[in-house]
């Protein structure tokens, strides 16, 4: 149906045009669904914007062509281009948050693409936008259709996105990294409904995406991007059985996961190569661990390997190099004395209301946490967005002042202290944040940055200053000449390091990190998570890692503790929490993340709804609305903790 | 030559502290790369460089009316010397044929005859009503009345080949330079200028420095002998008034915004970072600035000081320096009514900037607030800061000449665009109009405001965060 055809875009820089996209061709049919996929930067987005013909400004379509059913779309008048959009092909975007008019009813959203492409207007539409919201799964459509999108959850508004998407009855869906924003409960939900509106209308689905699990779970076909081309398509089976290009080989070696526990994930050396600096040859080819000297002169052609598996390689190999990696020393530690204590530690922010800025409620970001954390061990803090994690993390730095309860470390309680006091035991603990774009001050040097510590802790004297920041950025794998380069020269994983190193300077006996490779690539997060169990093994430092992403977790983590609603639900060692969940909420989340092996099915448990606020948390057991095993002892009273061992702790009544 | 006094106004104290200060932050940027590749991307922009040679004419002329001294006056040997009450300024002494030759009145560009008729007594006719011959303007053709166009003519032409040749030894410096100081031999630096090939907007610059040499030069070898923008009701020459407006106007742009600077950076920066009470204060503060009318505090703060000023004449040696603190107390003034705008961009975004996690970072180290507001959020705002600089320039410019116009302006003996537009609101009012004297302070404020605003636009794209 659609078929796309060498296509080119590129970007105006200056005087000159980068090309973004470098020729590719694809095709998809009806029912079937093509996902791309690739790293950031690889043009993903781009072809999905020039398919549509909405490039930004600065973008150029550079050649090659795009027909719908036989029709150029690239020739068609930009008002005959305004009737396919919507219409013929419909579009979602990655964040529902900003992708809704703010301003505008949903009715008024849905309405203005049926009044465009059906013809439909006032009440003669609102029948149609009501099936349309019940299509989507929204509950209580009539109420929806007259609220604005501030008053729906982030799971609600990608529904509506895909309801307005679907009004003009389209032949194919675009789908911009639909989920990437979402939590995985929310994110299994949306995907269950995309794959079954799918099947319902017969629609075509381009599907973009970096995620291997939501291919696994989505997709038909697939096409590997890598630096403006297509390097590699095949069916989804063929895909996940044989992988033949080693970029997707060595996509698939840096994923994170239970069974590489205790080895070295395979990264990617280097970077994606700049737009204005391509090589000549196999764009990959610096990058290739089995780089062949005609690789850097000649770009390799397509080569179909089997039915409709092809790409473009001229190694022949078929090897998955996985065995690469080589064990990285796990240190055998018994949980020994925590050095970190956190008993009924409780954040509650007081919701302000009137003239008199009154106190009127309290949102319990964190409502009694307790945590202990062992030196040298790495405990995993999961769930999902708003369960108030991150917030844990910052009140044991005392980032965010504690409402209650006693973050005891060594024999001294922080909480409270105030000065000097403080900032001595501030030395014990550091924080690497999730973004690295937002935690280095663009307008120092790595140098000031990562001097800060020490200054402001009186770390290390002037001369040995400079020796002393030198180790820490061997350390982290950075070379000494990037003491005096500012932030920007760096690319994502690089600032990540320099943040590592800025932590590490004042040499703390616990880094707390806060989702600190979820804004990077696979391959750069396998570097991260590398360093990050080479420095534990080499300093014996312990990390709170906070996350939700559960390769990671599965990876990296000795113990897991899983939140809900500002409180522990379950907690225990990494195996037990992992391989044999007790709490109903650890099982679904379990479940719900997309496996990117499509052979293991197993149940899903879908969970309904979306975790509710936490300024007014359900009563008695926080999980009971959406639990599957809910009984009426769980609507009465929260359950206290039941050990199923020493270590693994529960808190349901029906464990 | 006889001796001289040197004088030193406060407000040339604050000009050349200004000029210090910009030598100085020119300095700091030099050192600083962040800093430097913005202001590399101001200097490559054609528009905003055209401009800042206009601008860089203006603060000439402004620097040299801020240099003032006292003539001795001739007395008897022996007495102790004393200095005329007339506070001079190296402007005045460059322009001396302007500042002295006054007519008696009215008189229009280029003319050689009053503007109005006058009863003059003609040897062997008797008394006839007629336009009187200047004094001084064109008075070098001696009643050659027909000759003055061709006169004109002929010295404008001269001029602009003058300007032309002048621009021409410019440019080839110029070239000279680009070739000098890059290493590429393959192109001369004259033809890498004109084809765009350097960095910095030479061609800009050059080819605004053409206009204003070929426009320039012949204006003053005809203010020489005529009064090139006619002369006002008491016969001033109106070319000599713009260029002393220059001085007022630049001093109202630049002053105030450095008085209300320090109060608008402070405030919002504690404002947003520290929150709570602090910043309700502060809030509170500025809205209530901002709800009563600007004009009115304006006018009523000028007015109390006009009384402080005429309750203590002791204060001042000659007039000059009472116009000048009247014009101090403007800009203060000025400044203390318009810090509300800054401080409020500069507390939003000290409120982004301190949940970002660097700040977090920082403060995870224990580092103190003062430090952290110092080196991590106040070299984040300077963008915003420089760009609320620029344009409010310009604003404050217009301002002066709204409340000059009022009457609650700059002293009467001060000369500004707004006292120079005051006075004309009759001449318009005249028949047959006086149109002149308007028309020349419209222009010359139109230029400086208008290079004012092109250079704050290049300025503001160039530390566009999302552009760079």
């Amino acid at each position: 149906m659609l078929e796309v055809r060498n296509l080119r875009l590129g970007f105006a820089a200056g005087r000159s045009t980068l090309a973004a996209v470098d020729g590719i061709s694809f095709a998809i049919s009806r029912g079937e669904t093509f996902a791309l996929l690739g790293e950031s930067g690889c043009g993903k987005s781009a072809t999905a914007q020039g398919i549509l013909r909405l490039l930004p400004a600065a973008g150029r379509l550079l050649g090659g062509s795009v027909r719908l059913d036989g029709e150029e779309l690239l020739a068609l008048p930009e008002a005959e281009m305004r009737r396919i959009r919507g219409h013929r092909i419909a579009m979602i975007f990655q964040e529902p948050a900003t992708s809704l008019n703010p301003v505008l009813t949903v009715g008024r959203q849905i309405g203005e693409v049926l009044e465009r492409h059906s013809g439909l207007a006032g009440d003669a539409a609102r029948p149609r936008m009501l099936e349309l919201l019940r299509q989507v799964g929204i509950a209580d459509p009539e109420r929806r259709l007259d609220e604005y999108p501030f008053q729906l959850s982030g799971g609600m508004k990608q529904r509506v996105m895909i309801a307005i998407a679907l009004a003009g009855d389209p032949e194919l869906l675009i789908a911009d990294e639909p989920t990437t924003a979402l939590d995985v409960t929310v994110q299994a939900q949306i995907l269950d409904l995309l794959a079954k509106i799918q099947v319902d209308r017969g629609m075509g689905m381009l599907l973009i995406t970096h995620d291997l699990g939501v291919v696994a779970r989505m997709a038909h076909r697939i096409g590997v991007m890598y630096a403006g081309e297509l390097v590699e398509v095949a069916s989804r089976d063929e895909f996940f059985a044989r992988p033949r290009h080693p970029y997707t080989q060595a996509l698939f070696a840096a994923l994170p996961d239970a069974a590489r526990r205790g080895r070295r994930l395979a990264t990617i050396p280097g970077q994606v190569p700049a737009l204005d600096a391509m090589p000549a040859g196999c764009r990959f080819a610096d990058r290739c661990p089995q780089a062949m000297p005609v690789c850097r002169e000649r770009a390799p052609a397509w080569r179909e390997v089997a039915g409709g598996h092809a790409l473009r390689c001229h190694w022949q190999g078929a090897g998955v190099a996985d065995a690469a990696g080589h064990a990285v020393t796990e240190l055998a530690i018994e949980p020994g004395r925590p050095f970190l204590e956190v008993a009924g530690l409780q954040v509650h922010f007081p919701i302000r209301r009137g003239l008199l800025q009154r106190t009127v409620g309290h949102v319990r970001a964190v409502d009694g946490v307790d945590l202990a954390i062992s030196p040298g061990r790495t405990l995993a803090l999961v769930g999902e967005s708003g369960c108030g994690k991150t917030t844990v993390g910052k009140a044991l730095l005392q980032l965010i002042r504690p409402s209650a309860g006693s973050v005891r470390l060594g024999g001294a309680d922080l909480v409270g202290l105030s000065g000097r006091r403080l900032r001595a035991a501030r030395r014990h603990l550091q924080m690497v944040f999730q973004d690295p774009f937002a935690s280095l001050n663009p307008r120092l040097r790595i140098g000031e940055i990562i001097g800060e510590g020490m200054d402001a802790l009186g770390v290390g004297s002037g001369g040995e200053r400079r020796e002393a920041l030198v180790a820490l950025l061997g350390q982290v794998g950075l070379p000494a000449a990037a003491l005096d380069r500012y932030p920007h020269e760096f690319s994502g994983g690089q600032r990540q390091r320099i943040a590592i190193a800025r932590a590490l300077a004042v040499q703390p006996e616990l880094l707390v990190c806060d989702e600190p490779t979820s804004a990077l690539d696979v391959s750069v997060q396998a570097q991260i998570l590398n360093l990050l169990k080479e420095l534990q093994a080499e300093l014996g430092v312990a990390y709170l890692f906070i996350t939700h992403n559960f390769g990671v977790v599965d990876y990296l983590a000795h113990d897991v503790a899983v939140m809900y609603l500002g409180r522990i639900v379950e907690r225990g060692r990494a195996e037990e929490v992992l391989g044999a969940p007790r709490h109903p909420y650890t099982q679904a989340l379990l479940s719900a993340v997309p496996s990117p092996h499509p052979g293991d099915a197993g149940e899903r448990i879908r969970l309904p709804g979306e975790t509710p606020s936490p300024a007014s948390p359900p009563a008695g057991c926080h999980f009971h609305p959406r639990c599957p095993k809910a009984v009426d002892v769980c609507r009465q009273s929260y359950p206290a903790a039941t050990l199923i061992s020493g270590t693994h702790a529960v808190h349901c009544h029906r464990a | 030559m006889t001796g001289f006094q040197i004088v030193v106004l406060w407000s040339d104290v604050l000009v050349w502290l200004l000029v210090a200060a910009g030598v100085g932050v020119g300095l700091l940027i030099a050192r600083n790369p962040p800093l430097r590749a913005a202001w590399r991307r101001v200097g490559a922009s054609r528009a905003g460089m055209a401009s800042a040679t206009v601008l860089a004419a203006f603060v000439a002329v402004g620097l040299l009316d801020s240099l003032h001294y006292r003539v001795a006056l001739d007395g008897a040997p022996g007495q102790k010397t004393r200095y005329a009450v007339e506070v001079l300024s190296v402007l005045d002494a460059l322009a001396t044929p302007l500042r002295t030759r006054n007519e008696k009145t009215y008189s229009a560009p280029f003319a050689t005859r009053l503007y109005a008729k006058e009863t003059v007594d003609v040897p062997g006719v008797g008394a006839v009503r007629d336009y009187p011959p200047l004094k001084h303007g064109g008075s070098h053709l001696a009643g050659r009345d027909d000759e003055a166009a061709a006169d004109v003519a002929f010295r404008a032409f001269r001029g602009a080949v003058i300007g032309f040749l002048a621009w021409m030894a410019i440019a080839a410096l110029v070239a000279a330079a680009v070739r000098a100081g890059d290493s590429a031999v393959d192109a001369a630096g004259w033809r890498k200028i004109w084809r765009r090939e350097t960095v910095f907007a030479w061609d800009a610059v050059l080819a605004t420095l053409l206009a204003m040499l070929l426009a320039g030069v012949p204006l003053l070898l005809l203010a020489a002998d005529y009064h090139v923008f006619g002369t006002d009701k008491v016969g001033q020459d109106v070319f000599y008034q713009v260029l002393k407006s220059v001085r007022t106007g630049l001093i109202i742009g630049l002053v105030t915004t450095l008085v209300m600077l320090p109060v608008a950076v402070l405030l919002g920066i504690v404002a947003g970072y520290f929150r709570g009470w602090v910043d309700d204060v502060i809030q509170y503060v500025y809205t209530v600035l901002n709800s009563i009318p600007g004009v009115l505090l304006i006018a009523a703060a000028v007015l109390m000081m006009q009384v402080v000023i005429d309750t203590h004449p002791q204060w001042f040696a000659t007039a000059a320096e009472r116009a000048d603190l009247r014009l101090l107390a403007l800009c203060f003034i000025l400044g203390v009514t318009s810090w509300t705008g800054l401080c409020r961009l500069l507390r939003g975004e000290t409120l982004k900037l301190r949940e970002l996690e660097y700040i977090q970072a920082a403060q995870a180290f224990g580092v103190s607030s003062w430090r952290i507001i110092v080196r991590h959020i106040l070299p984040n705002l300077m963008h915003i800061v420089i760009i609320a600089l620029v344009m409010d320039f310009s604003g404050l410019v217009l301002a002066e000449a709204v409340l000059s116009y009022v009457g609650i302006g700059v002293d009467p003996t001060m000369t500004s665009f707004g006292t120079m537009i005051n006075n004309a609101r009759m001449e318009l009012g005249r028949e047959p109009v006086v149109w002149w004297s308007l028309a020349a302070a419209f222009a010359a404020m139109f230029v400086l405001v208008l290079a004012a605003n092109l250079f704050a636009d290049a300025v503001r794209d160039a530390f566009d965060p999302r552009a760079a």
